[in-house]
This record gives structure tokens, sequence and C-alpha cells, in this order.
């Protein structure tokens, strides 16, 4: 593994942190409409797997995917996080140009194969953007992010019996902060140790614990070592949280306040900067001085890009539902082309 | 020019996409070492080996997700799925992220993938082995669907449905696997948009897509014993519908017929004739029929089932009742 840079991790866990909650702001203010699913709590585990995944080839080499909760995957995974939050205002500048949204983040230019707001659903597209991944071989792997309550979708089990019997270059992510929705695991899973259930599918995997950004480093080397020699899929599990609701529409009242405080003890931003600042590697004004610039970077950059970035024009309302330049040898239509009479 | 059975034109259409393209691959259950229930893939196996002829479990969700994620990153992948019955249950993958998935991206991610399927009733298979399904694809925005009827649109319909950047729709039927017709030796390729007149006439026009053309046909002869000349329209693709072609043959013979196997509820009849009354309502001198499926599960018993489905008598009476000749 190469050198970790700890003080950029810390950095972009900060800016990740305060994405999220100027995006709550927004939403709050009515700038930001539908859902929104927000990833604080959890930032060690994107941060850390997709750092380990772009050490060796960079950003944008290999695919990533995930479910809807997905502003930070993309970002991480490459995508300008102006062009993200201008996607949750809905403009045309926004990564999937306003017709997306929160849950259908898309940035195919570095490989972020999207966002879904179907449960499950990113299993078997991640098991096919690997079977590409093997058939061009490019040296490429498949990351797929999803959270633990997706596990009791069929398409898991469907997918990982394929992607094993395929050994398809395949990590799965698997971000378990305990709640599939509003339902707590050990009401709604039978298994709670989710990396126990590859077990029936001959898949590698095991569990770790998702706050602290080097835990999580150092499970995820060997799982991507794993995958790219091409010995077939992986399964890490990390036992997180999200510090909000599901969704902004939901308080979270079925958590007690005290499980949440709990958690709050293991934040991965606080646990990383008190390492760096016993360390000396930062001071505690570093630290504040850190925080103040990505508040400023997000205040000025990135809202500032979203909020005057223009809407996409009602009359493009119709465009991109099919091939915007078909290929008229294919498409048609017949008449044009001559067609044949018989009968 | 060789006469192909409908299952050899596809096949015949396979063997050329696979060679053209290393990017193209095959996917389904069975497709592989067993050939294909329907022969579609025979031999194909043994010529391009299990990295392109992918034999799957039974899991159609799941082994459709995968062909759309592996032609989101540039693959081409042609899925089988043995009974369009079985397609229902890939239509989360279908409807909800192949259809949806270049739009969504602000037509920054497309999903080349081609769905092949057979439906309608065969012998005696019962409910859940005959379903026809069209509408439930037509009315989805961003998917083609076509209905080829012939060998030659079997064939030059899945080339262009492999080269095409959009997901399609590629409705068989487990009766017209045999059907012969002449297929030209060299490359051809049929567009995936347009109506075809497949017969010229004057006093009425009957429109049927894939298994009920030939229903169409049939009952044109018939009628042309009796001194009635019937146009017929092959649909040809339900998605986009060629409004076109059916309002210049209605504005030619005046009167019209829909034939289908599907059953009428939200069918592709009511469709075809909504568009209708919309394109050329003054030129129709009799109302629109349609011909279509009782709206029953489909019955195994021979004779419930035969009465459940429609055929070329029901098109040759219907048609009579439109001249207002019974």
């Amino acid at each position: 593994m190469k050198k970790i840079d700890r003080k950029r991790l810390l950095r972009e866990m900060v800016f990740f942190r305060r994405f999220e909650d100027r995006a709550f702001e927004a939403y709050m203010e009515r700038k930001i409409g539908g859902f929104l699913h927000l990833y604080s709590g959890q930032e060690a585990v994107a941060t850390g797997v997709l750092e380990v995944v772009q050490a060796e080839h960079g950003v944008g080499f290999d695919y990533v995917i995930t479910g809807y909760r997905d502003h930070i995957h993309a970002i991480k995974a490459g995508a300008p996080a102006q062009e993200v939050m201008a996607e949750l205002y809905g403009k045309e500048t926004g990564s999937s140009k306003g017709r997306g949204g929160s849950m259908h983040i898309f940035d195919p230019s570095v490989r972020f194969m999207g966002g879904y707001a179907l449960v499950g659903q990113p299993f078997p597209l991640a098991a096919g953007l690997a079977l590409a991944c093997k058939h061009q071989n490019e040296g490429r792997i498949a990351v797929c992010f999803l959270g633990e309550g997706a596990n009791n979708q069929g398409t898991f089990h469907e997918t990982m019996n394929m992607a094993s019997l395929w050994k398809l270059p395949v990590l799965f992510v698997c971000e378990n902060n305990r709640y599939a929705i509003g339902t707590a695991i050990q009401r709604s899973t039978a298994v709670i140790d989710q990396y126990k259930r590859l077990e029936a599918y001959n898949i590698p995997a095991s569990q770790h614990l998702g706050q602290d950004i080097e835990v999580v480093m150092e499970a995820a080397q060997p799982a991507v070592d794993h995958v790219r020699s091409g010995a077939g899929p992986y399964f890490l599990e990390f036992l997180t949280y999200r510090y909000r609701g599901h969704s902004m529409s939901d308080a979270g009242a079925y958590r007690s306040k005290e499980e949440v405080a709990e958690w709050k003890q293991q934040d991965p931003l606080q646990i990383l900067a008190k390492r760096l600042i016993e360390a000396g590697e930062l001071t505690e004004e570093e630290f504040k001085a850190m925080e103040q610039a990505v508040q400023d970077e997000i205040d000025n950059d990135i809202i500032k890009f979203a909020e005057e970035s223009p809407e996409p024009k009602v009359a493009d309302l119709t465009k991109y539902v099919l091939d915007d330049n078909p290929d008229p040898r294919w498409i048609g239509p017949l008449q044009a082309q001559g067609g044949r009479q018989h009968g | 020019m060789a006469e192909l059975a409908y299952w050899e034109a596809l096949r015949r259409a396979h063997d050329e996409e696979l060679a053209h393209d290393p990017l193209v691959i095959a996917m389904g259950e069975d497709i592989g070492v067993a050939g294909g229930t329907y022969k579609v893939t025979l031999g194909l196996y043994d010529k391009y080996g299990e990295e392109r002829i992918i034999d799957t479990p039974i899991s159609e969700n799941s082994y459709t997700g995968i062909g759309i994620g592996a032609s989101m990153a540039g693959m081409r992948p042609i899925i089988e799925i043995m009974s369009i019955n079985f397609a229902l249950l890939a239509l989360d993958t279908l409807i909800n992220a192949a259809a949806k998935i270049h739009y969504m991206s602000g037509g920054r991610v497309q999903c080349p993938i081609v769905m092949r399927t057979p439906g309608g009733t065969a012998h005696q298979l019962g409910a859940q082995h005959s379903a026809r399904l069209s509408r439930l694809f037509m009315g989805t925005p961003g998917l083609r669907v076509v209905t080829p009827s012939t060998p030659l649109d079997a064939y030059g319909m899945l080339k262009s449905a492999v080269r095409c950047n959009d997901p399609v729709i590629f409705l068989e039927h487990e009766s017209m696997y045999n059907l012969k017709g002449e297929v030209p030796d060299e490359e051809t390729f049929r567009p995936l948009e347009g109506a075809e007149v497949v017969r010229e006439g004057t006093d009425i026009t009957l429109i049927g897509y894939n298994y009920s053309v030939h229903w169409c046909l049939a009952a044109a002869d018939r009628l042309a014993q009796e001194g009635i000349h019937a146009e017929v329209i092959d649909l040809r693709s339900l998605k986009p519908i060629d409004r076109e072609t059916i309002r210049r043959s209605i504005e030619k013979t005046h009167r019209v017929l829909v034939a289908e196997e599907d059953e009428a509820p939200v069918g592709v009849g009511s469709e075809v004739i909504a568009g209708i009354i919309e394109d050329c309502f003054f030129a129709l001198d009799a109302q629109p029929v349609r011909v279509h499926a009782a709206d029953v599960p489909v019955p195994y018993n021979y004779s419930l089932e035969k009465a459940a489905i429609p055929d070329v008598k029901d098109v040759y009476q219907s048609a009579l009742k439109v001249l207002g000749k019974v």
C-alpha cells in the first residue's frame, strides 16, 4: 500500500460531511426537492475503500456503482462535487443534467455508473460491469456499494451465485448501518452478520468496523488485491451508522437518542483528527482552519455553482429517452428505405 | 436466396453479429451447451466459447441485469428469456433500469441490450407459459419493441437490434420458429421502425403484428375468394408505432380491423385504434374493430384454449362485419 496521506483523507471526509450538511440546509430552504438520503456518519467506508481501489490505477479507472445514498460515492469516484450538487438542485449542469436527481447521480467519464433507487438493483448491474471488465481484459474491476437492507432482495442471491460461478472481478461493499429504511436489522434479517451469508456462495467475505478509515483501508487492501488478481468476487462488510434518518422525510424516531449518541462517539472524522493531533501531524488550530476552508469552498464554489446554473430547457423534455442520434441504417423507418412489398 | 426457418434466420443473425463484433455476447438459460430451447443458438457455443455464449442459471432478473450492466460498459448482449412469462421476473431491471438509465443519466449512459423472448400460445401450455405481454413493454418509455413476423425480419431486425444503442425488446412467438421464408444470401439489415404493407388491397385494412400477421394474410386470401381486396399491414414495431403507414392505408380502404393474440384491455389494438381515431377519423366508413384474445388466463383444455385465442376465422368473420356483409 502507498503511504497514506492522512491529512488529505481527513480533509476529504470533512468535505463530505459539510457537503451533506449543506445539502440538508438547501433541502430545508426548498432548493432541493424529492428524496434526499444523506451519508453523514458513514464517510470512512466510501473514502477508505475507494482510496485503496484508486491507489494503483488512479481515479476513474475502475467502475463504481451504488444505491440511492450516492452523493459521496460519486464524488470520491471522481465526479466533480459542483456537478453533484447541481444535480441535487436539478440543474442542467448537474451530473445527470437534472434528469436524475439525488438518487441517480451518473458520471461515466470517471466510470461512476450510477446511483439506483431500487434496493438491490445494483448487484446484477455491478456483476455486468465486472463481466465487461473480464471480457475487455484491461485490469479493471467493478466496485458495488450497498446497504445491508439490499441483501434481502433476490438479486443479492442470484448475483452472488453468478459472480462466484463466473469468477467476476467485482468487489461488494456492504455498508451495514443497522437499519433498512426504518426497520432494525434484527427485525428484518435472520442472519445478523452479513458476511456469513456469503459462505453459501463460496465467496470470501469479512466483517470490519467501518468508522476508522485506517481500519477500512487495511481491510479493503487484500479484498481489492483478491478481486484484481482474477480470483473472483470479494464481499466486505463494514459496521457503520448513519446519523440522520433514512431520508429527509424520516426523523429516525425508531432509534433511541442514546444509540445515536453512542455511535457519534465513534465519529470517523473525529477518530482520524484525534489520531493526527496526538501524533503531532495536525494542531487543533489547523483542524479548525481546515473545517473553515472546506466550509468556504462549499459555500463559495459548490453551492454558488449550483444556484447560478441554468435549469434544463422544457423544450428538451423528450431528449435522452432513446438514442438522440440513432444510426438510420439500423433504425429506419422502413418506408424511407424502400420497404419490400410482397404478398 | 435461401429459404430459412424463423429459428435459422435468428441463428444466422447471431452468428454474423458475433463474428462482426467481439463485444457481442449472448446470455440465457440453456443457450450454450444445450443449443437453445428453440435451437436459435445451436452450434454457437462450440464456435464462440463459453465466454461469449453464456449459459445462465435460472435467475432471470439478475442475468438480465448482468447483461444490462455489461452493456453500460460497452458490451452488446443479446439476452434470451425462454418464455416471456419468465420476463416478468426481469421487469424490474428492464423497466426500471434498461429503459431509464439513458434518460436519468442525462444521455450519458446507454444500455444497448437486446432481449429476445417468445410469447404466445402454442399447444396447451397453460396460463403460465402462454402469455404475450406486448403491452407491458410498449407502454414503457425508453424501450424499443419489435415483433418480427417473417424469417427475413427475424434475421434483419435482430442484426439491427444488436447495433442499435437503445434497449430493444425482441418479441418472438413459440409457434413461429419453424415458419419458413426467403432471406437474401448477402448480409441484410431490416430497420427497427416502420410498418409494412405486406399485401395491397382497397376494401379493408387488416393490421397485425407478430403471429397475427399470418392470420390476416390467410383471412385476406379467403376474402379474395369473395372478391374482397384486403390490405394487410405488419406493424413490425410496437414502439414506436408507424401511424403514417396506417393512415395512408385507411385513407385508401376506409375500413380497418386490428388482429392480435394479446388481450384487448390496455392492448396493442386499443392503442392502434386510438391513433386511427386521432389521425384519420373522417376517413373511416365503418367503426374500427379489434380481434383479440379473451380476457382470461389461457386455459389448458384444448377447446377452451382455442376459444380464448382468435384465429383466421375470427379475422375473416370480423372483416365481413366491418364490411357490412353479415
